[in-house]
């Protein structure tokens, strides 16, 4: 089973549905036993990083790191991959997981905000996560915050400047857009995370 | 490269997908959850569904034509007509909408931009204006509501400026003026209000060819622009607005 995390912060339905689509059991919860019990967990999010704070106080942070040391594959999407750093400016208050180093921020007045839209992004490095997709493909963004480029920069796209579009260490995965709106390239990406055995 | 957005837009009532009348065309009605699919197939890189009667008794069909609509798609899905409360937008994000449109609800109470925000994303919300300005400047356009047929008094700029202030994460803008003519969408007002805003602005009304597209992007400084009736200027589908786009050096998703 997997665990869809529900924090509070925006819409679920769609993760659901695809990850159903792609013929996984899913399960929206706000449970830390569920969490600690699941066989793979998604965080999606595409609310505010504040919003990530209630993460700490349901226990779902505790459960998300016994789940993760345990080599049990995490997915974080949008917030959820912003979450795996230190923190954002969005939320200066609010401390993220800490797996990956750096913070989020955002982006600078030269252009739009939110970033809303199909971008490229481009590999970086070898990637499970981005297998068998097409090189450069387009995947569909919304945000205003974005992540630093890091080791664990698997993909990178441009908008003011490049940002990780996806990261992944071990059985850590992010990724800054939306795979669940991405069309096929984006259920590629769900699929290839479906795959990942448990390290 | 961020690329210019296609919406394909269906206009729906009592569950069927309605088209104008004055072309023979295999879209003159038909099932939103397939068109949406072909839609989306065919390129579209986003769907937006609009219940054009949006009477209270139609709530009921629109949330259900909504949850079957949306389990073809994969793409963004916006969802508008209608919705008067932030528990009408919940029914419709819950339904499986990915964004919703307000318009005439969110003039007569502008807090339904930010409460509908708060709960689901500013992201999520888009501020669909209806303007007109007949011969003059884009700066004294004026918002219609009610679908087209009650001024407001409002200056389109104005009302585009504090729905951005109040969390709305783009902005729909339908140009009255050019709305059914097909030829070519209002790049000033368009330019005029895009450049105002740090948020998306999506064009709608007017188009006619791949060239007024390509218009609007430049010229008219637009995000995202709306085909309400692709089929029926000529062009097969998203997939040949598009290669034709990229022939006239906009950025497009392509192949796609």
């Amino acid at each position: 089973m997997i665990a869809v995390i529900d924090y509070k912060a925006g819409n679920l339905t769609s993760v659901m549905k695809a990850l159903t689509a792609l013929g996984a059991a899913a399960q929206i919860t706000e449970d830390p036993a569920v969490v600690r019990a699941a066989e793979r967990v998604v965080l999606p999010g595409v609310g505010h990083f504040a919003a990530t704070a209630r993460l700490r106080e349901t226990g779902i942070e505790d459960a998300a790191r016994e789940s993760i040391a345990a080599g049990v594959p995490f997915l974080g999407i949008c917030v959820g991959l912003q979450w795996l750093f230190e923190g954002s400016t969005e939320a200066s208050g609010v401390a993220g997981l800490g797996a990956m180093r750096g913070c989020c921020a955002r982006f600078p007045d030269s252009h739009k905000v939110p970033h809303v839209g199909w971008n490229t992004i481009a590999a970086a490095g070898a990637s499970r996560l981005l297998a068998g997709l097409p090189p450069q493909p387009f995947v569909y963004y919304t945000h205003s915050y974005r992540a630093p480029l890091v080791e664990e920069t698997v993909g990178v796209t441009n908008y003011a400047g490049p940002f990780s579009g996806a990261v992944e260490r071990g059985n850590l995965f992010g990724v800054q857009f939306h795979p669940e709106k991405s069309g096929d390239a984006g259920l590629q990406v769900l699929r290839n995370f479906l795959a990942v055995p448990r390290c | 490269m961020l690329t210019k957005r296609i919406i394909a837009c269906l206009d729906v009532t009592a569950g069927r997908v309605v088209k104008g009348v004055r072309f023979v065309d295999l879209l003159d009605a038909g099932d939103p959850a397939e068109l949406a699919h072909r839609h989306a197939t065919a390129g579209a890189d986003e769907i937006v569904l609009l219940d054009i009667t949006a009477t209270h008794e139609g709530r009921k069909t629109l949330v259900d034509t909504v949850a079957r609509t949306a389990r073809e798609i994969f793409v963004p899905f916006t969802v508008g007509g209608g919705v008067r409360t932030a528990d009408d937008a919940a029914a419709l994000f819950d339904a499986g909408a990915d964004k919703i449109s307000v318009n005439s609800a969110a003039i007569a109470d502008p807090s339904l931009i930010g409460e509908v925000g708060r709960s689901f994303g500013s992201q999520a919300v888009v501020v669909a204006i209806d303007a007109r300005r007949g011969n003059g400047g884009a700066e004294i356009a004026e918002v219609y509501v009610n679908g087209g047929r009650k001024p407001t008094g409002r200056k389109a700029l104005d009302w585009a400026r504090e729905a951005e202030e109040r969390g709305a994460g783009e902005i729909l803008l339908t140009s009255m003026d050019a709305d059914g003519t097909r030829n070519g969408f209002d790049c000033e007002l368009t330019a005029a209000v895009s450049s105002a805003l740090r948020i998306p602005v999506i064009a709608s009304g007017g188009a006619g060819n791949a060239q007024h597209f390509a218009q609007v992007f430049k010229a008219g400084c637009a995000d995202a622009a709306l085909a309400a009736s692709i089929f029926h200027f000529g062009i097969a589908d998203v997939r040949e607005l598009k290669s034709e786009l990229a022939v006239l050096g906009v950025p497009v998703r392509l192949p796609c």
